[in-house]
């Protein structure tokens, strides 16, 4: 789950990394409000809330000198959309003056199996650019998370940002209250970027980005409601209500399988036959026939959609369930692209059986049925 | 032979009497694994099936089977998951099976030191577990679609590889061992600690090999094929066309901005002379083409 900026930057003031104090507007008069308040009549950031990277490429962060222009560009943000989403809040910051910029980032090593500090002194710009074309400017220190990050694991690269000690000793506390927020919160990426110098010698944090475990989520409710379900495709949303992990793509051929590995080989083989997939979609161990109904609601609803493909390979999944699950779905909805339907494994003969009953032809070959449904959709691929 | 588990394997399942736990724990015992323990906190003194002896800890099953399990297999909720697995490592199993899916990463970079320093193996988190044809099956893998054999299939995947040893048997051949190695971003078990010991198993042929996107383990297997093996390896990558930047359902499937597309890995195979499937069903034209 991603965190919004200014969500991020009160989560770690709570572990006593301190921002520069903000405001949230969702409107221009708000953001006037907000400049006025903080910046004194002088300088501010308006920056657009939304789950995009290059946010600042993309016009998503102007710098204002008086509030009136911060509710200009607040106007212009709230509303609009970046890289495809729609901004709906604005944080509005004051203005700091930039001698310095680093990056400070942790993520979990998934090679080490531990958590690993990233810290370059080149920040300000995408790090995954940096770690690109120049990664011998990032430093990283790998962690034990039984001792945790050790003050010298933090100063090490601290003192390699800063020769001011002073600076450099603020950093590594920075970097220490960063691993214990970690942590506490569950997450599974913490970012600070910039972490900035003033020309007076100041340390200052001006963007933090936090991703959380989903994993994590039953054991912290209040992150829970962080979640903004405005960022989220609303039939992705749909999905995770119901249970399903889903997610839209660009063809026409809608997906419906059980398993995440089967699912990114069915819709590999919907490519393979010179189909293009509609969905990744996978529909979880469980036979609840609810969950197929859900299912077929989503793929339904994207109208992209040409032709439904079913592959279920029964082991837990009883395939009669899910063949249950088709009549019953197909009965509430009112479907009007074909379905072609694979079905093997635990109990394959009822499920063929219920199936053709119901006018529904079923095969048990997994390229059979994918070089139909891709037929059907009307791809390049061959009958 | 086979790998990690065999005739002699004496399974302990913790969470025997959840609604998993208790479902695979019979689907288990009428494959003929040995279960001969459970445990659930609370449900001590109980019989499992009329049969099994339940118990509270793992320290008491421990004690009070005869002979001792060897190996556990968890089925307890994500939330207390990680401490089962201490608990197993703790009370002297090892090899530990963990089929739950959703722990925390965080937790398992802390479990995982604490099971290296007692030599213990974890398989999963995540993941369907492991048969072994005819011998043994710990976890959840259907044994119907398995045959004896002396292929070893190991994968990321659950049903992916029930579709793949599915071909297999359908074709006449069986397997040594399948091994789920779970689709997380931290598993116990990886590629190259399968790849080994199947290459020391006197009983394993030919190696399948089925990966996904996201991480780089299957370079470090190509990379460990090259080096150190004589056995033929078939491998396959799901995700070719999985957009960058999502999670397609495992927690470990995902293209990040570092790596982990199916191309890099598939070239990875491809140098290391690992012949690459490019569906599911060409696993038997691969496995029978001459070298």
């Amino acid at each position: 789950m991603n965190l919004h900026e200014y969500q991020a930057r009160e989560l770690l003031g709570r572990y006593g990394i301190a921002f520069p104090h903000g405001g949230v507007a969702t409107t221009p008069a708000e953001a006037r409000d907000i400049a006025a308040r903080i910046g004194g009549g002088g300088p501010v950031v308006v920056k657009a809330q939304v789950h995009a990277g290059g946010r600042g490429k993309a016009g998503g962060v102007k710098v204002a000198s008086d509030p009136t222009e911060a509710a200009d560009h607040a106007g212009r943000m709230l509303g609009s959309t970046i890289r495809g989403l729609a901004v709906e809040r604005v944080l509005v910051v004051p203005a700091t003056t930039i001698a310095t910029e680093a990056y400070v980032g942790l993520i979990v090593d998934r090679e080490k199996q531990a958590p690993v500090l990233m810290v370059s002194a080149a920040g300000g710009v995408d790090i995954e650019e940096v770690a690109g074309t120049t990664p011998q400017r990032i430093q990283r220190v790998s962690i034990d998370p039984r001792y945790g990050l050790l003050p010298h694991q933090a100063a090490a690269p601290a003192f390699h940002l800063y020769r001011d000690a002073t600076l450099a000793r603020a950093a590594a506390e920075l970097m220490q209250r960063l691993y214990t927020a970690f942590y506490a919160i569950g997450a599974s990426l913490i970012e600070i970027n910039p972490l900035a110098t003033t020309p007076d010698g100041a340390l200052v944090p001006l963007d933090a980005k936090i991703v959380i475990d989903d994993s994590e989520l039953p054991r912290h409710p209040d992150l829970v409601e962080l979640r903004d379900p405005q960022s989220e495709d609303p039939a992705e949303r749909t999905a995770r209500a119901a249970g399903l992990s889903f997610i839209k793509l660009k063809g026409s051929v809608g997906c419906c399988v059980n398993g995440a590995g089967l699912a990114m080989a069915t819709m590999d083989l919907v490519k393979f036959y010179g189909g293009e997939p509609a969905n990744f979609l996978d529909i979880g161990g469980s036979s609840n026939p609810q969950k197929v109904v859900a299912a077929l609601q989503i793929i339904t609803a994207d109208s992209s959609v040409r032709a439904i493909l079913f592959n279920i390979f029964g082991g837990i999944t009883r395939c009669d369930d899910v063949a249950n699950g088709i009549v019953q779905a197909t009965r509430e909805l009112r479907v009007r692209v074909p379905i072609v339907i694979r079905l093997t494994g635990t109990n394959e003969a009822a499920a063929l059986a219920i199936l053709t009953q119901a006018g529904f032809s079923a095969v048990t070959d997994m390229d059979q049925a994918v070089e139909r449904a891709v037929y059907l959709a009307g791809s390049e691929g061959t009958p | 032979m086979s790998v990690f588990i065999d005739g002699r394997t004496r399974v302990v399942v913790q969470g025997i009497t959840g609604r998993d736990g208790s479902f695979h724990a019979r689907q288990m015992m009428a494959y003929g694994t040995s279960i001969v323990a459970g445990v659930t906190p609370g449900r001590g003194g109980e019989r499992f099936e009329h049969r099994v002896p339940v118990f509270n800890t793992m320290s008491e099953a421990m004690q009070e089977t005869d002979p001792r399990p060897n190996t556990a297999v968890i089925y307890v909720p994500a939330m207390n998951a990680a401490a089962a697995i201490y608990e197993a490592a703790d009370a002297g199993i090892a090899l530990i099976v963990c089929i739950t899916e959703g722990i925390p990463v965080l937790d398992m970079t802390r479990v995982m030191p604490y099971l290296r320093e007692r030599s213990v193996r974890l398989i999963g988190p995540n993941c369907p577990g492991l048969i072994s044809p005819g011998k043994s099956k710990v976890g959840i893998i259907p044994g119907n679609i398995c045959r004896e054999g002396r292929v070893g299939v190991v994968s990321r995947s659950g049903t992916l590889t029930y579709e793949i040893v599915h071909q297999l048997s359908t074709h006449g051949f069986g397997q040594s061992t399948c091994v789920g190695i779970g689709g997380d971003p931290i598993i116990g078990t990886r590629f190259v600690d399968c790849l080994a010991a199947f290459e020391d198993d006197p009983e394993t042929d030919a190696v399948v090999m089925i990966g996904e996107i996201g991480g780089t383990d299957e370079q470090h297997a190509a990379a460990f094929v090259q080096s150190a093996m004589r056995k033929p390896v078939i491998g396959f990558i799901a995700g070719r066309t999985a957009p960058p930047g999502r999670r397609m359902g495992h927690a470990g499937a995902i293209v990040s901005g570092t790596g982990g597309g199916a191309a890099d890995k598939i070239t990875a195979f491809e140098r290391a002379g690992i012949r690459v499937m490019d569906r599911p069903a060409d696993v038997v034209p691969l496995l029978t083409e001459p070298r």
